[in-house]
């Protein structure tokens, strides 16, 4: 374990020594008790402040937020061009309309969110405590709180900031506190009274005075180091050491607890919830990123237009304007002059990239993610959780997944632990029949008294942080953190080994009856680094000091001190781990009386210590587990969560590669790999270690399995490799290139014995090769790895709701993960590809009109359309038919799901691409082109009549988009019928509207051309010649170059065709109609439709 | 465990469950139909759009062919033959003591049925160029001399003269068009020409003021005066008002090509085939700086409008090609028959991943 903290310990800084002179300084800040005003200003109040804005500051600050976006920048820049007449092609209005609306609707969002903020803050601030300032207790609002006032709180009271306990109405000093406000975890917690301050009473608590030093804020929650010293009359300790369990965070409740007081040492925004506010930084999907990447080319194209009609502009100018007399050019042109032409057409252009692409992809996403909430078959009936996507923004990034890194534990299993088996002393117990605490063996030796067993038994019972609350009919349950010790205590309790009581320091244990007390002295708590735990405890009776232990084998291991015993347990530790088990080994030793007394004072020091606490209480707690006697080891079993198996296989025919992390040892993780699917099993399937202790080792380990997967590869095997955290931090450190070689060569890694670091390590890694990943887990060991996803995905289980908080979207269980994949990954990505192309493409539509014109109305940049037009164009005319694509499915759910390969299009990013962005900018110039020409060759000689003609185009356009939108839909609901339908209904009523106001430009025209016959022959003609062609195009595609979504399509309909037959015929014969509908099924049956396809996993060649 | 989970499902039966209400929009089950064509009928629908395209082209070419239409195109011919550069066009034409007056000769095709429509036609003039298209005030056409002076702004370059506002002020009003025609028979009858209700009515009742007069307009400069240089095309009978100025009316509104035609006058007589109709131009109005064609177009018309074979050309065309289609689908998809939706044709399925996945 020491290899694995080297890179952490060059980054510590030097010791310093710790004395009393240099206490303050390196210490963050000291708390004087009881003298809340000793420095009034140097911390802030208790006052609360979520907001973000003020009045005064809310429009600058908004603002600027809005405008930190290049294409905001873009908008306000055209706007404001727009507001010089001479260059201005249109009315500004037509501009700006849209742009205010789009801010003001954000900014009024932001300023309701803010509000809201605001009242709670309001009302947080404004609550009435107790508080004993300079020993009087006196009601307070919670914003005038100050850093070292005693703080006074009653049950079921909210902690108004960081406090650290002093007294509880409990005798021993216990304090329940809930804490789902900062972690979502439900249970109630435990907080000790630091000992010097138990049994204080209320009037002590009144008049105490000391000194607490702590830390500057942070906002770790699980952490808080502080000493704590009472100034004389009290105790005058040495520094009292204090963790988290003294304290109360901010925002907790007090629960089963009649009252508590304790000091504020963090107030306000300084508290650990206050630091840890703010918003996540958002995430960007695949879809946006390539979308901002086809927006950049099209600006790039638009400045290339710009400047080629500029120059156009003024050499026609100079050549030829000049001698139209009716133009009016001034002889004296100002310094301006060349600038004007192209700036016109700068903003001719600007519709290029349109506003509204922006708000229709928002609201698409915040669509999908309602789909996702509103998902039945995502909802898990037993838990009642539905599925929630967190994120509403990234939905699109879940159907390009190539990745997944999954954690193991209540991710992949129920974290339902059950004590299976164990042995003791070389006999074991429990077997594939029967658990180890109905093995008559174990019973038989139990009442045999024989002192291993009771030995085992005891440490099961005592090493721990269960917590055993008795219900009033006397009942023991238990309340844990970790399943497994609630699983090895309801153990120990069956075989009559009870833990009855655990109080700040005593432990009560009944024996078969007998009653043992304990003494806690030290708890040396589980670190995932340090992979075990140990209490030292002092026997009430005999006296006796022992160091009781349990931990992770290779662990408990190295600090065991007979090798004989260790190699029989590590042969049945390695057959439990290949049955999926996960083992625990417990070891004891005794502690003589002076050993102890060296090694409490190095372990106070070092737990008092403020800086990197951690790492030097392991550092000491080396000192004491050693030379351990190891008793045996545990067995836990944790089943398989329902429908893990299919999950995973149709998410690797789907192209996914999976790598699991686990905290698990390497032979449990490779057995539950292999009923999980994540390879086949031998001989299609092989497992490849990375073993090795040390760097050189790693290396040609590596290389071997280098070696060994490129001669398989040929063979297309399904290869995995598996490797445990040590030979991955030699790999990530010293081999990353070849351990890069190795991982691309493989679907597949297991990767055990990893930190929560190493998770997030791992993620970044894959991310670093451009892979979009995606990672689920339930517990807080991977939090860091979800939100270092792209995707992260939280499984809201046992382990709290840690991960599900801290993730984008969270799930009741693994299985629905494929559903969130396959089915709202997929459709969310193809219809966001569906909406931003066409969004892009209809803009490019009006402007290649506007283009097209310039050139016969002498490249002077003459809008053909007028302001309203071009406003409501993009905000009312096109806008609702392609939101109804949302609704689009192009192949049903049941088909995907069948046929999980599909999802590959989606992955490659094959519907949106610069290449199909190509088709649709070419699909652009060439309606464009049709609308102008027809339009224009239409409407000649007496008809050429500005309005009109312009009315004629724009109505062209509408024309077409309602049948580009049609021709790209593949499944229409009513919705769709309407939106499309009734778009050009509306449009049409719109613009008869605007054509009765007098005042406007448009007084008559609509009239005028629906009257006229060669109007709707032209909107035939556009939409035959526009839309053939490209329908043509598509037919012939769809024939002859059928892609994968085509041949699935086609199938369906043809099962769809036979399923209506053979209802017709049925219906028809009705004697025989139910032969006749068996008929139908098993015609469903053996049409190969519903036949599950070959499959043949190939290796995609990866990115590098 | 157990009783981890009844306190959870107790909890549930107190707490309103969190199970998403069934709905089929919010389940994406909506019925939906999918359209999904076969070979045929895709042929079946391309023969179909050929089958309607056609007989409308072909009625669009009869109904363009029916209307009769004589040009006669009169900017050089009516100069004298000794004026040939530009420089001399254009003094010629400024010169307001020639008389330029010119007669041509029209033969009348067809039998014209009356209404005959009176045209002028310019090319190469930019109606819809920036400066000018913009160079108007739509409120003082309608307020005249109340307007206020912001609102026209939008007129520069001819807001103002000699610092009064100029109404009607704006490039457009200023370069009226400004040629006539007297039409006569062989008999030297003269042929009425009405010249009411050319230009648009909603335009004469609701754009164009019926009280307001032209005033301190350039046109109506005299040419010998020194500030003759200001004035630009037609002048306006200021004792008129702007509603009843149809010339104008017609020639404000703007062409969206450089190419265009503007109604003049109607004939409500009908001519009869061979007749010839003698018109006395008036050449005025100065295209010669850049170089603009002048026509005079007598156009009868039919329920599509002037003479334009466009539409019934562009029909046939679109028709044509549908059916050849059709036609080159129907010979491949029988030809090569292509099962659809064929499982060999999953590229998983195949060994060499063919269909690019890559």
């Amino acid at each position: 374990m020491a290899e694995i903290k080297e890179d952490e310990e060059d980054a510590r800084p030097p010791q310093i020594s710790r004395d009393s002179s240099n206490k303050e300084k390196n210490s963050g800040r000291c708390v004087y008790i009881n003298e809340g005003d000793r420095y009034p200003d140097l911390y802030c109040n208790n006052r609360v402040s979520n907001t973000k804005y003020n009045l005064w500051n809310f429009l600058p600050k908004n603002l600027w937020e809005q405008f930190g976006r290049f294409m905001n920048k873009y908008f306000l820049l055209i706007a404001i061009l727009q507001l010089w007449p001479l260059i201005t092609p249109v009315n500004p209005a037509s501009t700006w309309g849209p742009l205010l609306l789009i801010f003001s609707v954000s900014a009024c969002k932001e300023a309701w969110d803010d509000y809201n903020r605001y009242k709670l803050d309001k009302q947080a601030n404004e609550r009435m405590v107790w508080v004993v300032k300079k020993g009087v207790k006196t009601r307070i609002q919670a914003q005038d709180i100050h850093v070292g006032d005693i703080v006074w709180l009653r049950e079921k009271d909210e902690v108004p900031c960081d406090m650290i306990l002093l007294g509880s109405s409990d005798p021993q000093g216990v304090c329940y506190i809930e804490t789902s406000t900062i972690d979502g975890e439900t249970d109630l917690k435990t907080r000790v009274v630091p000992s010097p301050c138990i049994g204080l009473n209320s009037e002590l608590l009144h008049k105490i005075k000391g000194i607490i030093e702590c830390g500057y804020p942070d906002r770790d929650i699980r952490r808080l180091d502080a000493n704590l010293r009472l100034f004389p009359p009290f105790i005058d300790t040495d520094y009292f050491p204090i963790t988290v369990n003294n304290t109360l965070l901010q925002s907790c409740f007090i629960r089963n607890t009649e009252w508590a007081c304790g000091v504020a040492v963090y107030t306000g925004n300084e508290t650990k919830l206050g630091m840890s506010r703010g918003l996540p930084s958002p995430k960007l999907t695949a879809v946006d990123a390539m979308i901002d990447k086809l927006t950049g080319a099209i600006f790039v194209f638009q400045v290339v237009v710009v400047i080629i009609l500029g120059f156009a502009g003024n050499a026609w100018k100079s050549t030829e304007a000049d001698k139209l007399w009716y133009v009016h050019y001034p002889k004296a042109a100002p310094w301006y002059e060349f600038i004007v032409i192209p700036l016109r057409f700068e903003l001719l252009c600007s519709i290029m990239i349109p506003i509204s692409i922006k708000v229709s992809l928002d609201l698409a996403k915040s669509m999908y993610a309602k789909f996702i909430d509103w998902d039945l078959h995502m909802y898990d009936e037993k838990t009642d959780t539905p599925a929630v996507a967190t994120n509403t923004a990234i939905s699109e990034d879940l159907g390009q997944i190539e990745y997944i890194l999954t954690d193991k534990t209540g991710t992949l299993t129920e974290n339902l632990m059950l004590f299976k088996k164990c042995c003791i002393k070389g006999s074991c117990y429990g077997d594939s029949t029967r658990d180890a605490v109905k093995d008559p063996a174990l019973l038989r030796a139990l009442n045999e008294n024989d002192p291993e067993v009771l030995k085992f038994l005891t440490v099961m019972a005592v090493c721990n942080t269960v917590v055993p609350s008795r219900s009033p009919n006397g009942s023991i349950s238990y309340k844990a953190q970790s399943q497994d010790e609630e699983a090895l205590v309801s153990a120990a309790s069956h075989l009559r080994v009870v833990l009855l009581n655990k109080a700040a320091n005593c432990v009560e244990v009944s024996v078969l009856g007998a009653v043992l007390e304990f003494d806690i002295l030290d708890v040396l708590e589980f670190t995932s680094d340090r992979k075990k735990m140990s209490v030292i405890v002092r026997e009430r009776q005999t006296g006796e000091l022992k160091l009781l232990t349990k931990g992770a084998d290779e662990a408990i291991f190295s600090s065991v001190h007979n090798d004989q015993q260790v190699r029989r347990v590590a042969e049945i530790v390695d057959q439990y781990s290949q049955m999926g088990l996960r083992t625990l080994c417990l070891a004891w030793r005794d502690i003589r009386e002076e050993e102890y007394h060296d090694w409490s004072r190095k372990f106070k020091e070092a737990s008092s210590s403020i800086v990197d606490r951690e790492w030097k209480i392991a550092e000491v707690c080396v000192l004491m587990e050693r030379n351990l006697e190891l008793l045996g080891a545990t067995a836990i079993e944790d089943k398989l969560q329902d429908g893990v198996a299919e999950t995973i296989e149709s998410l690797r025919d789907a192209g996914i590669n999976f790598w699991m992390l686990t905290g698990d040892k390497q032979l449990t993780a490779a057995q539950i790999a292999l009923s999980c699917n994540f390879v086949l099993p031998e001989p299609q399937g092989q497992l490849l270690y990375v073993q090795g202790a040390t760097q050189s080792d790693v290396g040609a380990s590596l290389e071997r399995v280098l070696r060994t997967m490129q001669i398989s590869s040929t063979e297309h095997k399904d290869v995995a490799f598996v490797i445990d955290g040590l030979a991955l931090e030699f790999a990530l450190k010293y081999y990353r290139q070849l351990f890069a070689e190795v991982a691309s060569l493989c679907r597949t890694a297991i990767c055990c014995r990893v930190t929560p670091s190493q998770k997030a390590q791992l993620v970044h890694l894959v991310k670093s090769w451009e892979f979009r990943t995606l990672a689920i887990g339930d517990g807080g060991n991977d939090v860091r790895m979800i939100q270092e996803a792209h995707v992260g995905v939280g499984i809201s289980g046992r382990e709290g709701l840690q991960a599900a908080r801290a993730a984008d979207y969270s799930l009741a269980k693994f299985r629905f993960l494929k559903r969130l994949i396959l089915v709202h990954g997929r459709y969310s990505y193809n219809r966001s590809a569906f909406l931003s192309q066409y969004s892009i493409y209809k803009s490019l539509v009006l402007c290649f009109i506007q283009i097209f014109f310039s050139f016969v109305s002498g490249i002077s940049g003459t809008s053909l359309f007028n302001s309203f037009s071009l406003m409501a164009y993009n905000v009312l005319y096109t806008s609702v038919p392609v939101m109804a694509s949302v609704l689009d499915k192009d192949i049903d759910e049941k088909t995907v799901l069948q046929h999980p390969q599909i999802l590959k299009y989606c992955q490659a990013g094959r519907l949106l691409n610069p290449s199909t962005f190509a088709g649709w900018f070419g699909r652009a110039l060439f309606h464009g082109a049709v609308v102008f020409l027809i339009t224009m060759h239409v409407y000649v000689n007496e008809k050429s009549e500005m309005e009109e003609v312009s009315l004629v185009a724009l109505s062209g356009c509408i024309w077409l988009q309602a049948f580009v939108v049609a021709l790209e839909t593949s499944s229409f609901t009513t919705i769709q019928h309407i939106a499309i339908g009734g778009n050009l209904v509306a449009f049409y009523i719109f613009n008869l509207v605007a054509s009765t106001v007098k005042w406007g430009g448009m007084y008559t025209i609509m009239f005028r051309i629906c009257s006229q016959r060669a109007y709707w022959l032209t909107m035939l003609l556009i939409v035959g010649a526009g839309i053939g062609p490209i329908a043509a195009l598509k037919f012939f595609r769809f024939f002859y170059r059928p892609s994968l979504i085509n041949i699935l399509q086609y199938r369906e309909r043809r099962a769809r065709v036979t399923e209506a037959n053979a209802t017709s015929s049925s219906s028809a014969t009705s004697s025989g109609s139910t032969s006749s509908s068996q008929r139908a099924a098993q015609d469903e049956e053996s049409s190969s439709v519903y036949q599950p396809l070959l499959l043949s996993t190939k290796d995609r060649t990866k990115r590098q | 465990m157990s009783n981890d989970a009844a306190s959870s499902s107790a909890g549930a039966s107190a707490k309103p469950s969190r199970k998403p209400k069934y709905s089929k929009f919010t389940q994406q089950e909506l019925p939906a139909c999918k359209p999904l064509l076969t070979p045929g009928w895709v042929i079946a629908i391309l023969m179909l759009v050929g089958a309607i395209f056609i007989p409308i082209g072909a009625i669009a070419l009869l109904a363009s062919n029916s209307v009769v239409e004589i040009v006669e195109q009169y900017e050089t011919s009516c100069l004298p033959a000794n004026i040939t550069t530009k420089e001399a066009r254009i003094r010629y034409i400024q010169d307001d003591t020639i008389n330029k007056s010119c007669p041509v000769t029209l033969t009348v095709p067809k039998k014209m049925n009356n209404p005959v429509y009176v045209y002028y036609q310019l090319d190469h003039y930019y109606q819809n160029h920036r400066r000018y298209v913009k160079s108007r005030s739509d409120k003082q056409l309608l307020d005249g001399a109340s307007t206020s002076n912001s609102d026209l702004d939008s007129c520069k370059p001819l807001k103002q003269f000699n610092n009064t506002p100029i109404i009607p002020c704006g490039l457009i009003a200023w370069s009226l068009f400004n040629d006539t025609y007297e039409f006569r028979r062989q008999n030297s009858a003269p042929i009425p020409v009405n010249k009411r209700g050319i230009s648009w009515k909603s335009d004469r009742d609701h754009k164009f003021g019926s009280t307001v007069f032209p005033s301190n307009f350039p046109n109506n400069l005299n040419r010998n005066e020194s500030n003759s240089a200001f004035i630009g095309g037609a002048g306006l009978n200021v004792s008129q008002p702007l509603s009843e100025a149809e010339d104008l009316i017609v020639w404000m509104r703007s062409a969206a090509l450089p190419t265009f035609r503007k109604l003049w006058g109607k004939i409500e007589t009908d001519l009869q085939a061979g007749e010839i109709i003698s018109v006395n131009i008036a050449n005025v109005y100065n295209t010669y700086e850049f170089g603009g064609k002048k026509k005079l177009v007598l156009s009868t018309t039919s329920w599509l409008g002037g003479k334009n074979n466009f539409l019934g050309i562009a029909y046939l065309t679109v028709g044509v090609l549908c059916i050849f289609l059709a036609i080159v689908f129907f010979l491949i998809h029988y030809k090569t028959p292509r099962p659809l939706g064929d499982t060999s044709y999953l590229s998983w399925n195949r060994k060499g991943n063919v269909n690019g996945l890559s």
